[in-house]
């Protein structure tokens, strides 16, 4: 029963597998078109509206189709000038917060995952059961004590009170520690030791190289884990120029819906700021998915 | 040197032993020395603020006299408590309808895409994974102005036939509204789980079963199902530990769901307003912390009960 799963993930050789015959499968696939729809129509709302000036918006044209005038132009000009053009530094905030929590996160859990993996050390079995305890405590069960404790540092309402909570990763270290488990055979550290090289060096030269696939899995998550946070930021920051765009976007459609005469001219930024946020990583999955789709899977297969 | 040799020819073991130890030292040393940077977080974001919430959570902050231990009367108070109970009551709800529902889901997906190759289902994996790289603020907004009256199309698609459309957002549709969000953030990042899973089982077993005479349902539930529990088993403890903890998307929609989410609707987001709206730490640490252990008692349990050979954490 296990056996074919305790085999390491091996690329399936299409060949093997029997080609769909397209009508034999045709039901199936217009289902799979009526879900892919479901899982497309936001954002084709938000396209389409973002469109949109507040008389299109509430104009009562079609909330699917794009109104007669396009006004993209108008819009990405409010979008960044309002405010001070603070949106701006909303991204460029949660840029921030993102690569240094999500860069510092994978480099401890890397360092963590290949120590757990690779040492026999006095304590590694306690620790790494208190590891795999901590992964069921679910992140935001931790933001209300943090935030008291970081109040009482004085760390609150910094960019450190976002970028330090966001280096915990314990899921990070667990998946780095399968990976490397089976990825880096003991055979080519002796190998390394008995050539002279120090641990260090055996770590970045040999080691590293082949966890490349869990070692960008890790940084995607964490990095997606801090772009997307919300109740974090939302505790830690009073200070709306600190905001990251999650935040940020909250706070401006809380104003809109308070104030709902002065506030529609604020929706159609709200849209077309929701539709910008989400670009980045859109693109960043795009365009790393020949490293995640294998690496998601790391922690299912054993 | 010479008793060296001697002692070493007597015992021949003691010399490798010493220099074994040795080693084991030395690689006790370098494991933690890799282990170190993330222990140090850990105990400092993960182990300090819990223990100083528990510490808190032992605390009242009275109008006259100040703070005052009182052991476990906030647990107490809590546990009491309706908000807190009416919360708890709602994500067990929300868990014990989403958690199937979204697991079929996943599943029916990676199922189809494991069947299906080429061009559109490659896209298709893609598209049904890309919510889950939208921030559940975002999510919870585009769902919220598709469900809004002033400009969601459900009004205008229901009008086309003559009927009044659903207002997800009012107080009885609500968790609907909610159960259609989280599934849509979430189900396909469990099918890329499931899908990857799905591919690792080796092709040359459903040929087996076809010359056996299985049907391609009985290939799925006795072959690829069974093959794929662990995964199975993965997903279903990350969306009990995420739902319990439900917060954003409901906080979000509070302000679009006039009346029909209130301040404490669901845990975490009345710990939430105890600790910012009523600046009450010790109740809302007490909140957290009860919350917190609650989920992991449920996940454990629920580990424990799960448990066998290839599953997740064993």
């Amino acid at each position: 029963m296990t056996a074919t799963v305790d085999t390491p993930r091996r690329p399936v050789p299409v060949d093997t597998r029997r080609r769909t015959s397209p009508r034999r499968y045709l039901p199936l696939q217009v289902l799979l078109g009526f879900l892919v729809i479901y899982f497309l129509i936001p954002f084709w709302w938000v396209i389409v509206n973002s469109s949109k000036n507040a008389g299109g918006l509430f104009g009562g044209g079609s909330s699917l189709w794009f109104a007669d005038d396009i006004d993209y132009v108008a819009n990405f000009t409010q979008l960044f000038t309002f405010q001070d053009g603070i949106y701006l530094r909303w991204l460029g905030n949660s840029a921030l917060y993102a690569l240094v929590g999500g860069v510092g996160a994978t480099v401890l859990a890397v360092a963590a995952g290949y120590g757990f993996a690779k040492y026999r050390f006095i304590g590694r079995r306690l620790s790494f059961s208190i590891l795999l305890g901590s992964v069921m405590v679910p992140a935001t069960a931790l933001v209300i004590p943090t935030f008291i404790l970081f109040s009482e540092l004085g760390l609150t309402n910094t960019i450190w009170a976002v970028i330090l909570p966001t280096l915990l990763n314990p899921f990070g270290v667990y998946l780095m520690h399968v990976y490397a488990r089976d990825a880096v055979p003991d055979e080519l550290l002796d190998a390394g030791r008995v050539d002279g090289a120090g641990d260090f060096r055996i770590f970045v030269q040999l080691a590293l190289p082949m966890l490349r696939p869990a070692i960008v899995t890790v940084l995607l998550l964490s990095v997606v884990a801090s772009w997307n946070n919300y109740f974090l930021p939302l505790a830690m920051l009073s200070d709306n120029r600190l905001f990251p765009v999650t935040v940020g976007i909250g706070l401006w459609q809380g104003l809109a819906s308070a104030n709902n005469a002065g506030g529609t001219s604020l929706w159609s930024i709200i849209i077309l700021g929701s539709l910008v946020s989400v670009i980045p990583l859109i693109i960043a999955f795009l365009t790393l998915q020949r490293y995640w789709q294998g690496g998601l899977s790391i922690g299912s297969l054993k | 040197m010479t008793v060296d040799l001697a002692q070493s020819a007597v015992t021949p073991a003691s010399a490798p032993t010493a220099r074994r130890r040795r080693r084991r030292g030395r690689q006790s040393l370098i494991g933690w020395g890799f282990v170190a940077p993330f222990a140090i977080v850990f105990l400092a974001l993960l182990v300090a603020p819990l223990l100083f919430a528990l510490y808190l959570s032992l605390f009242q902050n009275q109008l006259i006299g100040g703070e005052r231990f009182v052991l476990f009367d906030n647990y107490v108070k809590a546990f009491t408590d309706d908000s807190f109970l009416n919360g708890v009551w709602f994500v067990v709800r929300f868990s014990v309808v989403l958690i199937p529902l979204q697991m079929a889901v996943s599943l029916a997906v990676a199922l189809m895409l494991d069947v299906l190759t080429g061009a559109f289902s490659r896209f298709s994996r893609l598209m049904v994974f890309l919510p889950y790289a939208i921030p559940a603020v975002i999510g919870a907004l585009m769902w919220g102005f598709l469900y809004s009256k002033s400009f969601g199309p459900l009004a205008e698609i229901f009008g086309m036939f003559g009927l009044v459309g659903p207002d997800f957002l009012s107080r009885n549709l609500i968790f609907v509204g909610l159960l259609n969000i989280v599934i849509w953030q979430w189900a396909g990042y469990y099918m890329i789980i499931l899908y990857a899973a799905l591919q690792g089982i080796d092709p040359t077993l459903y040929e087996a079963a076809r010359i056996d005479g299985a049907s391609q349902w009985q290939i799925i539930f006795r072959i690829k199902i069974p093959l794929i529990a662990p995964a199975l088993v993965l997903i279903l403890v990350f969306a009990l530990i995420g739902t319990l903890q439900f917060f954003n998307e409901p906080q979000i929609l509070r302000y679009l769901a006039a009346g029909a989410i209130p301040a404490d609707f669901t845990p975490n987001m009345y710990a939430y307003q105890q600790a910012f709206a009523l600046a009450n730490y010790n109740y809302g640490s007490a909140i957290s912390f009860a919350l917190g252990a609650v989920v992991f008692i449920c996940v454990y349990l629920f580990m424990f009960i799960t448990r066998k050979r290839g599953s997740f954490l064993s």
